[in-house]
Order: C-alpha cells, then sequence, then structure tokens
C-alpha cells in the first residue's frame, strides 16, 4: 500500500534556528495518526510544510504521490484544521459552511447540518463573535463534514468544555468508522485521546523521539514500585527513564517489556509493576529532567 | 459510552477480554451475532482497529466466527473453552498469589482452606 505521506529528511530553519531537524517518517492510508510532543518541538511547522503553507528548507515530501505546493490534486483532498484559522472580517458561521462546501469534493452537507446542531452553534452569528470554544467548534464540523482523504487537526479544541470535546472524540470515532480516512490528530490532550490513536509520532526538538504503533507504544515501558533498595537493585542494568523517591519507596519508570522473568525477579523483591499512560510516558520522555533519550 | 478500564495492557486484549466477559455471563449466547468493530470502537471510544484486532483474536482462537457478509458470531462450545481458559488464568492469577502472600503472613495450607470456607458462608 502506497502511504498517504512520505517525508524524507525534511528540515526547516529559520537563520540560524533549525526547528525541523532531518525528518524522515511515512503516513500510511486510512489510519489515525497522533502527533504528539511539546510546545515548540516543530509540530505544527511540519504540518504546515506537509499542507504547502510552508516551504521547508531541505528535504522530500511528498503527499498522495506528488509534491503538495500549488497542486490541487492533492490540496484538494486534504483539510487542515488549525488552532490559530483567521477567517474575513464579514463572515458568518453559515458563511464558512458554505465555503467548505465548495472546498471539499466529499462535503457532506447533511452531516455538517447534523454537527451545527450537537455544537450547539449559532449559523447567524459572525465569526469575530463567536467565543473561542465556538470558533473550535467551528473548525472541528468543517474537519469532521469535509471527510477529506486526509485530514490534520492541529489541537482543534481550544476552549473547548469536556462535555465538546468528547463529542468530537465520538463523532470522530463513528464517521472514520464509516467513512475511513487518514486522520492527523495534534493535541497536548494526550489521556483523551490516547485510545483513539492507532499510530503516535512524538517530535521533541525538531526530531522525531517515537514513532510506533500505539498498541506496541503501551508495551514498551512499565513503572516498578518498591521500597528504594530493592527497586535500585531491580533497575541495575535496565534503562530507568524516569525515578522518583519517596521516604524508603521509590517508583522507576523503566523502557522495556515487563515479561514474565521481569516479573518473577520483581516479584522476589517485593516489587509491583503499575502501567504507565501514554502522558505519562511522553512526559518522561520529553521533559528536561528527563534521563530518557531513547533512539531505537 | 463504555469506558475502558486502562490497566496498561494492550486495549485490543482487554477488548476480547470484555467480549469473553459477555460470553461467559450469557449477555452474548452461543451463536448469537457479536456487535460490529465500528460499534465495539464506538461504544468504548476505541480505535476501530484496535477493535477490530480484539475480535481476531478471538476469531483466531475459534471463540467467534466470521458469517461472509453478516458478521461476527459466537461459535458453539464458546462458552465452555473459555470457562476452561479462565479456570487455569484463575490459578495462575488468584491462587498462586494467595499462597505466596499466605507464605508471606506464615498462614498454614489448613488454615487457608478454613479462610475459604469461611468466606465462602460468609458471602
Amino acid at each position: 500500500m502506497k502511504p498517504v505521506i512520505e517525508v524524507k529528511r525534511l528540515n526547516k530553519t529559520y537563520g540560524s534556528e533549525t526547528v525541523v531537524k532531518d525528518i524522515s517518517f511515512a503516513v500510511e492510508e486510512n489510519k489515525i495518526y497522533g502527533l504528539l510532543g511539546r510546545n515548540g518541538a516543530g509540530k505544527t511547522t511540519i504540518m504546515h510544510m506537509l499542507t504547502a503553507q510552508l516551504f521547508p528548507t531541505s528535504g522530500e515530501m511528498k503527499v498522495f504521490g506528488e509534491n503538495p505546493y500549488e497542486n490541487n490534486r492533492v490540496l484538494s483532498r486534504m483539510c487542515f484544521i488549525k488552532e490559530s484559522q483567521k477567517y474575513p472580517d464579514s463572515f458568518r458561521v453559515a458563511d464558512v459552511l458554505a465555503v467548505a462546501a465548495t472546498l471539499y469534493p466529499d462535503w457532506d452537507q447533511a452531516y455538517a447540518q447534523q454537527l451545527i446542531e450537537e455544537f450547539r452553534l449559532p449559523l447567524k452569528r459572525r465569526m469575530k463573535k463567536l467565543s473561542r470554544g465556538m470558533l473550535s467548534s467551528v473548525g472541528i464540523i468543517v474537519g469532521l463534514a469535509s471527510r477529506a482523504p486526509l485530514t490534520i487537526f492541529d489541537e482543534p479544541y481550544l476552549g473547548l468544555d469536556a462535555v465538546a470535546r468528547n463529542l468530537f472524540y465520538e463523532r470522530l470515532i463513528e464517521d472514520y468508522g464509516e467513512h475511513p480516512r487518514t486522520v492527523i490528530l495534534s493535541t497536548h490532550l494526550i489521556d483523551e485521546v490516547s485510545n483513539l490513536l492507532e499510530h503516535v509520532i512524538v517530535i521533541d526538538n525538531g526530531s522525531i523521539l517515537i514513532n510506533e504503533n500505539a498498541d506496541e507504544l503501551r508495551d514498551k515501558a512499565y513503572t516498578a514500585v518498591g521500597s528504594a533498595q530493592h527497586v535500585s537493585t531491580y533497575t541495575a542494568g535496565k534503562r530507568v527513564i524516569h525515578q522518583e523517591s519517596l521516604g524508603g519507596m521509590m517508583t522507576a519508570t523503566i523502557w522495556g517489556k515487563g515479561d514474565k522473568a521481569n516479573r518473577r525477579e520483581a516479584e522476589g523483591l517485593g516489587i509491583q509493576f503499575a502501567p504507565v499512560t501514554l502522558q505519562q510516558l511522553i512526559v518522561h520522555l520529553t521533559s528536561d529532567k528527563g534521563n530518557g533519550r531513547v533512539a531505537d | 459510552m463504555g469506558s475502558i478500564m486502562d490497566d496498561g495492557r494492550p486495549i485490543f486484549i482487554q477488548i476480547a477480554e470484555k467480549i469473553e466477559d459477555d460470553i461467559l455471563s450469557e449477555g452474548l449466547p452461543e451463536e448469537s451475532q457479536v456487535p460490529s468493530t465500528n460499534q465495539f470502537a464506538s461504544f468504548y471510544q476505541i480505535n476501530p482497529a484496535t477493535a477490530a484486532k480484539g475480535v481476531n483474536l478471538l476469531v483466531d482462537q475459534g471463540i467467534l466466527y466470521k458469517k461472509r457478509g453478516i458478521g461476527m458470531f459466537v461459535a458453539s462450545g464458546a462458552r465452555e473453552r473459555l470457562v476452561d481458559k479462565r479456570k487455569e488464568q484463575f490459578y495462575e492469577q488468584y491462587i498462586v498469589t494467595m499462597i505466596h502472600e499466605a507464605k508471606k503472613l506464615g498462614i498454614t495450607v489448613d488454615q487457608l482452606t478454613d479462610m475459604v470456607r469461611r468466606g465462602d458462608e460468609s458471602k
């Protein structure tokens, strides 16, 4: 199967500052990807390059097998919903949807209508009079109803309350199930979306830190809890990505599979295993305190 | 929406276990149709590919089978096979751990059986 996106040795520099460093990855068709990482990691820059809104400094990039720049065959098949989308001053909600209907060949007007009601959007209100959360809702509706073969959501829910976010997750999963397409979701709310993702790409300091199937990633690390002395014994020779102690107790997050042999060894030392959530894992790996640099 | 308890194991395994639980409790009787992977995905708010992986795991084990163009069904004899499998797991998960803990506390096997009886009577 041909990948939807192919990126090879992509770089972006601003003056002397390199914000995207030699990144290579592929995005396969009809999967939901999470593009995760800290602020300023380079995620948005990458998404802007993929959607032809920014030129790479060097490197190769193909979307649907072609260069996306000024290429309508490619651009008509993708929908990019960004956090800071600007609209013309005179636009009302209805105008944004009318324009979207002409931009995306697979646009579903009835579905858009349904979503407008569910997100309780006032159609006649001017975009600049909308609250932050309502603005986000407009983006989400455009993203879902576009049914674009490649849909990219960059931090789509600024100001959106928990009810509306949940509605977004529900509709996304449902509609994706009925109309499979490639989705890239970039967000800081990792815990909320971790179960929706099939594949996870973590960007840190402009480079790829993790590029892994979500299920397999889950199995990559675990936390060992026990007395400081025993945990230290247990972790010797293992790759510890995070460690904390309180009194005589210690928790250590270990990069590696907690298999049966590990379990038996730990049990003998009175150590218990606890799972690591995707969010914890990424925090450990990308925080400056974290002593975890994992290349493989 | 149902929530999936997150115990750190791969989600497709947790989904497979939820379906197994449903078969064991006869919420899903043998030869009945199981929900589609999209329905599972929506209900548990998980990726449909993950749901499919969980369902396929049970297909590989002969617990579910596919009727072409219709969907997935619970195989005949599935419940009995699951009971056997779960009994084996019960031993590993509970009995071995219980004896390990009992030894730590100096509880003898006789005392342990008494406790089990007491627990059963008080229920």
